[in-house]
């Protein structure tokens, strides 16, 4: 593939921590961490660094064991969380010439609202569990500025037949659901606005092998039909090679490794990546 | 021990305070400006919001005039009459086009406000987004960025459920294309006069600390869908059983005889001016 | 002549008036203010310590004017205290200066000072006393000219009263409690300024100590029972009385000698004691002792105690349980608040039900929506 067009989103450098550090640990003193672990004062250095550029209509993968940082990734790029530094840029945004994370909370919902889509691991963080499935899609519509219901409604009920939900619960709380249930009214809801980047944490996990693929499915035909950009995390390496274009591997924190993913499957460069690939064979 | 009570009830430093609160308001209309609302000689609920504006606004040239729920006799207004009657000894009127400061409790006159009146609203719950996010703090963030979707939603909701909005009174609305405000609990009827008014509405809640703002010739928009639009309260074909009006808010009355559901005007004293019209 | 308006709402107001008098002059009988100072000495703590505003004298006028009820009282004294212009600040009262009545620890047996027991019902049998209904004025001072004596007797040994040392002084020496600064910066006026949150521990205690006792008191109590896991100790309580100094008139920078002497107020302080897991270097972790406060007007020793508790669950901010969230107990224990509010609802609603009527009967005629949520308010 070639990409010689301008990325959808380029981040650079974003650290992220959990904790103030301390003497031992602050500055770029990597070597003295257990991991992405500081053992004299506690703190987590969940992302470190972090750079990658994301382009228009690909799927980029992102693995990693657990507690590398995969989700704090996503949650700082959806303004969850705020960022101990670097930038993300995106191009239908001010030019893509502005620091997202620089933006005021007004304008970062604004982006939110009308550029991106999410899918938590958690679904409990971005449904309102006591509002209709239905309602929750129309949270997002409303945001992204529709006032019409019907066209509110019609759009809900396309998404939710997608992700397999029978229309006769379609006005049902999500709190009443599955786990998988609510995965998958979380996905229609990401998709409700056709955002032109699609951020999925481990979206297939916790569903039965035959929704997960239809999940799949619907992400790839969606990718293809919208050409919105997509960068989904997921431990499990069947489904980035599934789905994924290119590929970058985290480990404590880190970018230890990135490129095709077939590329990265079929001749891994790190040790820790040769030994993930291993474990799917 | 003998004391007694200062013109208004309160000091005066406490009558600034309160002001300049409203000033805040009248400059952002819509937004609801926290001021440190003192505990009143009335219940809390029973209109400690509205008495403190009128009180810090009364002058001893004012003319009065106290509403609860339509009628000048109710005994919220009536108990609102007596204090500040009481403590400022100005002219209470319930002629709305004599007034210079109308206080109401949830309606608004049916005769047209005019320019240079006050129309003090007491209001119970301020924020118009209270049900869909419990927290003070979550709430105001939310006025601050303009996140206004859980509004929209709230009714979204009763339309999946129901069919139709069913908001009864307190209908929110956007003001001056910003904030979205609670108009106090004042029929849905009454949401279209505080469109563009001639009169300076202000809106004052005293449990919950807040005062805000109509200014007049401000736009105010009941929130609603393309295809679900605001209705207010129907009251086609009926007309008052007293002085024949229609178009206005009308009280159902129930006649335990005939078991024959009667309409006649809310608006006590809009009514009675009718009636004294008629006698010419 | 036209018509005019029925005027039955002034009536009717002006009857029940008049009927609330009767009932509280029906036996015949009038209640002095000076026999409600002198004998409901409890009851007076209670609606001053609620009413933020310390006058026994017109605790003691709402108390009658309310026939008993603290509700009521608390009323009237925070309506009046409305307005009152507020000239001076007092300046920072030190608890060491108490004239200390009674002074309790449950953390040491003996501390600095001794245990004072003092005035308490804690150690009374609760049967009621039916001699009561025999007393007489002249009986009380005999009563009273026979104390006088017997007390002039007892030595209280070496006591220092006014000048009693801090329980707690004792674990901050051994470096067992949290060590916390002096903290100077001028106290915001909750009475001036409105709560915003997050809000700061000068908004806390005093929205806490004006709570409504038995508000304060459940919500500590849940926070101890079971939703919060508290195990406090009671450090110290003391009550006694307190001097309150203003500064000069004339402005900033006067000496202490300058400060002016107001009085005394009566008020109860408690201080208890939690454990609290504190992160140290490598992984290690401490208990280091945290600390809850609580002061109120007048003795009111459970109040106190259940502040000190509230006040500690709010320092620490924990979410998960209701008591721990400043909002949650901020903004509901307000006597005047919550008793106005429920009390509303007594009012006619007559305009708001009729347009509630008409969204219900919308429904009913309308496609609502079948075998799917109730019909909960979003
Ligand atoms: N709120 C928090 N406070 C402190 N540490 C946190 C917090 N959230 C995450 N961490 C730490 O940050 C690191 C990265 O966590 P993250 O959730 O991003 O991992 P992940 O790669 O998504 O893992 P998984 O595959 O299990 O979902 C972990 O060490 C975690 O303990
Ligand atoms: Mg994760
Ligand atoms: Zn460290």
């Amino acid at each position: 593939m070639d990409y010689v067009q301008e990325p959808v989103l380029s981040v650079r450098n974003l650290n992220k921590q959990y904790g103030g550090g301390c003497l031992n640990c602050r500055g770029a003193k990597a070597d003295r961490l257990i991991k992405n672990f500081c053992p004299v004062c506690g703190t987590v250095y969940a992302c470190r660094d972090v750079s990658f550029q994301v382009y228009a209509g690909e799927i980029l993968g992102v693995v990693g064991e657990s507690g590398s940082g995969k989700s704090t990734l996503m949650e700082c790029l959806y303004f969850d969380q705020e960022v101990d530094g670097g930038e993300a840029l995106i191009s239908s945004y001010k030019n893509g010439e502005a620091n997202l994370f620089a933006e005021s909370s007004q304008q970062k919902r604004y982006i939110r609202n009308h550029m991106m889509g999410k899918v938590y691991q958690n679904a409990a963080l971005s449904l309102k569990m006591d509002f209709s499935a239905l309602g929750n899609i129309a949270e997002k519509l409303i945001a992204a500025g529709s006032r019409h219901v019907g066209r509110m409604e019609t759009r809900g009920r396309e998404l939710l037949e997608h992700v397999n939900i029978p229309s006769y619960r379609m006005k049902e709380r999500p709190k009443n659901f599955s786990g998988g249930m609510q995965q998958r009214v979380q996905i229609a809801k990401a998709l409700s606005n056709n955002p032109p980047l699609l951020l999925l944490d481990e979206v297939t996990t916790g569903l039965d092998l035959s929704v997960q693929a239809s999940v799949l499915d619907l992400i790839k035909t969606i990718q293809r039909e919208l050409g919105i950009s997509v960068v989904i995390v997921s431990h499990d390496l069947s489904v980035i090679k599934m789905l994924a274009d290119r590929t970058f591997v985290m480990l404590d924190g880190q970018m230890i490794e990135h490129g095709l993913t077939d590329q990265i499957l079929e001749d891994p460069q790190h040790p820790f990546t040769q030994q993930l690939v291993q474990s799917l064979l | 021990m003998r004391m007694k009570y200062q013109f208004a009830f309160f000091d005066e430093g406490s009558k600034r305070e309160i002001r300049r609160a409203t000033l805040k308001a009248v400059a952002i209309p819509g937004y609801q400006v926290p001021f440190a609302s003192r505990e009143m000689p009335i219940a809390r609920g029973w209109g400690t919001g509205g008495l403190q504006l009128t009180l810090s606004l009364v002058g001893k040239d004012d003319r009065l005039k106290v509403i609860d729920q339509g009628s000048d006799e109710s005994v919220n207004a009536v108990n609102i009459k007596e204090l500040i009657g009481k403590t400022t000894g100005i002219a209470i009127t319930e002629e709305t086009g004599e007034a210079t400061l109308i206080q109401s409790r949830h309606r608004i006159p049916e005769i047209p406000l005019h320019a240079g009146q006050i129309l003090v609203l007491q209001v119970p719950l301020p924020e118009p987004l209270r049900y869909f996010e419990p927290s003070e703090y979550e709430t105001k963030k939310l006025h601050a960025e303009q996140e206004y979707s859980g509004a929209w939603l709230m009714l979204f909701e009763q339309i999946m459920k129901y069919g139709h909005m069913s908001t009864g009174a307190d209908h929110p609305v956007l003001v001056h294309k910003r904030y979205v405000m609670a108009p106090s609990p004042i029929p849905r009827f009454d949401n279209s006069k505080l469109n563009d008014s001639e009169a300076l509405i202000l809106l004052g809640a005293g449990r919950e600390k807040k005062i805000y703002a109509v200014p007049p010739h401000t736009e105010v928009v009941s929130l609603d869908f393309e295809d679900f639009p605001f209705v207010v309260e129907p009251f086609q074909g009926v007309s008052c059983r007293l002085c024949g009006a229609r178009g206005v808010y009308m009280d159902e009355v129930h006649d335990e005889e005939t078991g024959e559901t009667l309409y006649q005007c809310n608006d006590t004293s809009y009514c009675l001016q009718r009636l004294n019209e008629k006698r010419g | 002549m036209g018509y005019v308006a029925v005027k039955g709402g002034t009536l009717a107001i002006e009857e029940s008036i008049k009927r609330l008098k009767y009932e509280r002059l029906k036996k015949g009988t009038v209640l002095e203010c000076a026999r409600i100072e002198g004998g409901m000495r409890a009851l007076i703590d209670q609606v001053m310590s609620e009413g933020s505003l310390y006058s026994e004298t017109l605790a003691a006028i709402a108390i009658k004017q309310a026939e008993g009820s603290p509700e009521e009282a608390v009323f009237l004294l925070k309506a009046y205290r409305s307005t009152l212009p507020r000239k001076h600040y007092s300046c920072t009262v030190e608890s060491t200066d108490m004239f200390v009545e009674r002074r309790i620890s449950a953390s040491f047996k003996n501390i600095p000072g001794g245990q004072i027991l003092g005035a308490a019902h804690d150690y009374t049998l609760r049967l009621i006393d039916f001699a009561l209904q025999d007393e007489t004025d002249e009986g009380a001072v005999r009563w009273l000219n026979r104390f006088e004596s017997e007390k002039s007797g007892i030595d209280v040994q070496g006591a220092d009263l006014d000048n009693l040392p801090k329980v707690l002084d004792v674990l901050r020496n051994e470096g067992l409690l949290l060590p916390c600064g002096d903290n100077d910066r001028e106290p915001d006026d909750v009475t001036k300024e409105s709560v915003q949150f997050p809000t700061s521990r000068s908004q806390r205690l005093q929205i806490l100590t004006g709570g409504q006792t038995g508000a304060v008191t459940s919500l500590g109590y849940a926070a101890l029972r079971s939703f919060g896991a508290l195990h406090p100790t009671v450090g110290e309580l003391r009550v006694g009385n307190l001097p309150i100094y203003v500064g000069s008139l004339l402005g900033e920078g006067q000496a202490e000698e300058d400060y002016y002497y107001i009085g005394d107020i009566k008020v109860t302080e408690a201080e208890t004691i939690f454990p609290v897991t504190v992160q140290k270097e490598n992984g290690r972790k401490e208990i280091e002792f945290g600390i809850g406060y609580g002061m109120c007007y007048g003795q009111n020793e459970t109040k106190a105690i259940a502040m000190s508790i509230l006040d500690r669950c709010l320092e620490s901010g924990d979410a998960g349980y209701p008591v721990y969230d400043e909002e949650f107990v901020l903004l509901h224990i307000n006597s005047v608040e919550s008793t106005g509010f429920i009390s509303h609802l007594k009012l006619p609603h007559y305009v708001t039900f009729r347009s509630e009527l008409d969204s219900v009967r919308k429904t009913r005629k309308g496609k609502g929506t079948v075998g799917e949520d109730e019909g909960e308010r979003p």
